[in-house]
């Protein structure tokens, strides 16, 4: 029970934060989506590091060393750290540039001038969204799974199908609720600062959960030794060719609708710059911990009355081993914290995504539509709620549906934007992408991405190999020849457009 | 050699050192605990890290700064969006 009051005061927490950062909100749609730009290097780093170490940072990292190994780390962290702050250099930098020159907020807005189509909008949007949602699906399964683990026996008369632990349809649903209220509070401000703090939450306790953890084994050197050895190489558990498609998932980035975002919106190019170098740090501060536990997990045992069992049973669900290392090795009260530093990782990307989601949808679709004097500033942040409310509806009641591995479902999500990257790379680089190009990227990516999902049984299957490499190598390499095929056998873009976002430099321009 | 080529490069030799295939099959251990497979890999984030730390310093696009601050400068309205 102490478990639940801990985590019911962090929620509370939350809330609080949110009634804060409203005191500072101005009222209006601008403060509400942007915060007036008023972001500096810190909370940029927190928010975007935030919102990017998800429940499968957590929970995936913990289920996939279970399920295959030390391999993970290689497969997403590492090359995170250097694929990411590449595409933060490349083209987050230079979106910033046109975001403060015209004025952008979101990346359809972008697309609609550079590729000279308000129709291009309507097409993208369903298709990001479509995108998202997994993204929060991950979080509402991951938290769901962690907090059923964390509270076996707190209620066994309430809910004795899941031995007293709180469910996850109202786990999820607390979680959702908690979210859309400090966001719906306080708008980006709040999901910023609320951001920042998760962010310091879940990476410290992340750390007092592994020391606590590797102590109850008797220490890491002891711990590694029950693990089992097969998981300890990748020998036998993915091939080297599939190993190096991991590569091309974390272009994701580049198309993230919430990094788009900021990207625009932020005060200054420099406060990018710690983002850039810390990025790939804090990766390895929340991620190394996470893939012990799993490999830990893969063999550890404790002591019982009734002799040695191991703690998580061969053919457990690979999503629950964090919540049962957590449950079952340490305390009551140490264990709600523990949960409370998950679930901060896990509501840290609900928030920008949710706001992210209502953003795009009175800007790019009612706004766009309707025209920008038709509604009131009330009007526009109650429609950019109300969006956000059907979304989460959608997502959880999916959430509800046959489980899937949190890991593999954050990678087809990932799968999709990255396989939108040669979009954005296109527009930012070369004059020659064209409106038509833009729509074929747009319409072969969606199709083939779906395609392959559905041929994986919506994620269900995880070996959908082609050629030995990731469904992301197909997906991306359809995706960037259409734009370049596409791109050259039809008409360029005017010269207006061309001379807006291409414009001479400063250096050749005073010459 | 132009600093950003020297970055750049350096992120390619970076990209191929990421296929360790020297220690696909290691199962040993540094430092007692820390399986090589994944010692290895935590030594690359540091590496990448500094890579990206070069970057800020010696190779930051500070042109595009300046064509922003050129022109708000002749645009003092603003964005257009």
């Amino acid at each position: 029970m102490i478990s639940v009051a801990i985590i019911a005061a962090y929620l509370a927490l939350l809330l609080g934060l949110g009634v804060m950062s409203q005191r500072l909100n101005k009222g209006t749609s601008e403060d509400f989506f942007v915060a007036s730009h008023s972001i500096g290097p810190i909370l940029l780093l927190m928010s975007i590091f935030g919102t990017t170490m998800t429940a499968f940072a957590m929970v995936g990292s913990t289920a996939e060393a279970f399920e295959s190994g030390v391999g993970v780390y290689g497969k997403m962290a590492s090359w995170s750290g250097l694929v990411h702050s590449a595409v933060f250099f490349l083209v987050g930098i230079k979106l910033w540039g046109i975001g403060r020159r015209y004025g952008y907020v979101t990346q359809i807005q972008y697309f609609r001038d550079r590729f000279e189509s308000g129709a291009f909008g309507y097409l993208l949007f369903p298709v990001l969204v479509g995108l998202v949602i997994p993204y929060l699906l991950v979080g509402l399964l991951g938290a769901g799974t962690v907090v059923r683990q964390v509270t076996t026996g707190a209620f066994p008369g309430l809910f004795p199908a899941t031995n007293g632990g709180v469910p996850h349809w109202v786990s999820a649903a607390v979680i959702s609720g908690v979210v859309l209220t400090y966001v719906f509070i306080g708008g980006l401000r709040a999901a910023a600062w609320a951001n920042t703090f998760q962010t310091i939450v879940f990476m410290a306790i992340g750390c007092v959960t592994f020391y606590l953890i590797s102590q109850r084994l008797g220490g890491a050197a002891e711990a590694i030794k029950m693990a089992d050895p097969v998981k300890l190489a990748r020998e036998g558990l993915v091939e080297p060719s599939q190993f190096l498609s991991y590569a091309l998932i974390p272009l994701s980035v580049g198309m993230f609708p919430h990094l788009f975002q900021h990207w625009l919106t932020a005060k200054s190019a420099k406060t990018f710059r710690l983002t850039v170098i810390a990025h790939p740090i804090f990766i390895m501060i929340v991620w190394t911990p996470c893939i012990l536990i799993g490999l830990w997990a893969t063999g550890a045992v404790m002591d019982t009355p009734t002799g040695l069992h191991r703690i998580v049973p061969e053919g457990a669900n690979p999503n629950a081993v964090l919540g049962m290392m957590v449950n079952k090795l340490t305390g009551d009260a140490m264990g709600g914290f523990l949960t409370a530093g998950i679930l901060a990782a896990i509501m840290s990307s609900l928030d920008s995504q949710f706001m992210c989601l209502g953003t795009m949808f009175t800007n790019d679709v009612v706004v766009h539509f309707c025209g920008e004097k038709r509604f009131t500033d009330r009007q526009k942040i109650f429609m950019a709620r109300a969006f956000i409310v059907a979304i989460v509806v959608i997502t959880y009641l999916l959430s509800l549906a046959e489980p899937r591995s949190v890991f593999a479902l954050g990678i087809w999500c990932f799968t999709g934007f990255a396989a939108l990257f040669p979009l954005v790379f296109a527009a930012v680089y070369w004059k020659r992408a064209t409106r038509a190009a833009a729509f074929a990227t747009v319409i072969v990516t969606a199709a083939t991405w779906f395609w392959l999902f559905r041929a994986s049984n919506y994620g269900l299957d995880r070996d959908v190999l082609i050629f030995g490499m990731m469904p992301v190598a197909v997906i991306l390499a359809a995706s960037a020849v259409t734009m370049i095929v596409v791109s050259l056998i039809t008409a360029p873009p005017s010269r207006e457009t061309l001379d807006k976002f291409f414009p001479p430099r400063l250096a050749d321009a005073s010459n | 050699m132009k600093s950003r080529t020297v970055i750049w490069t350096l992120a390619v030799v970076l990209a191929v050192l990421h296929q360790d295939f020297w220690y696909w099959d290691d199962r040993s251990l540094w430092f007692g605990f820390i399986p090589v497979g994944l010692g290895y890999h935590m030594l690359y984030s540091l590496a990448t890290a500094a890579l990206w730390a070069a970057a800020v310093v010696w190779a930051w696009p500070s042109e595009v700064e300046e064509e922003v601050d050129a022109y708000l400068k002749a645009h003092p309205e603003g964005g257009e969006a």
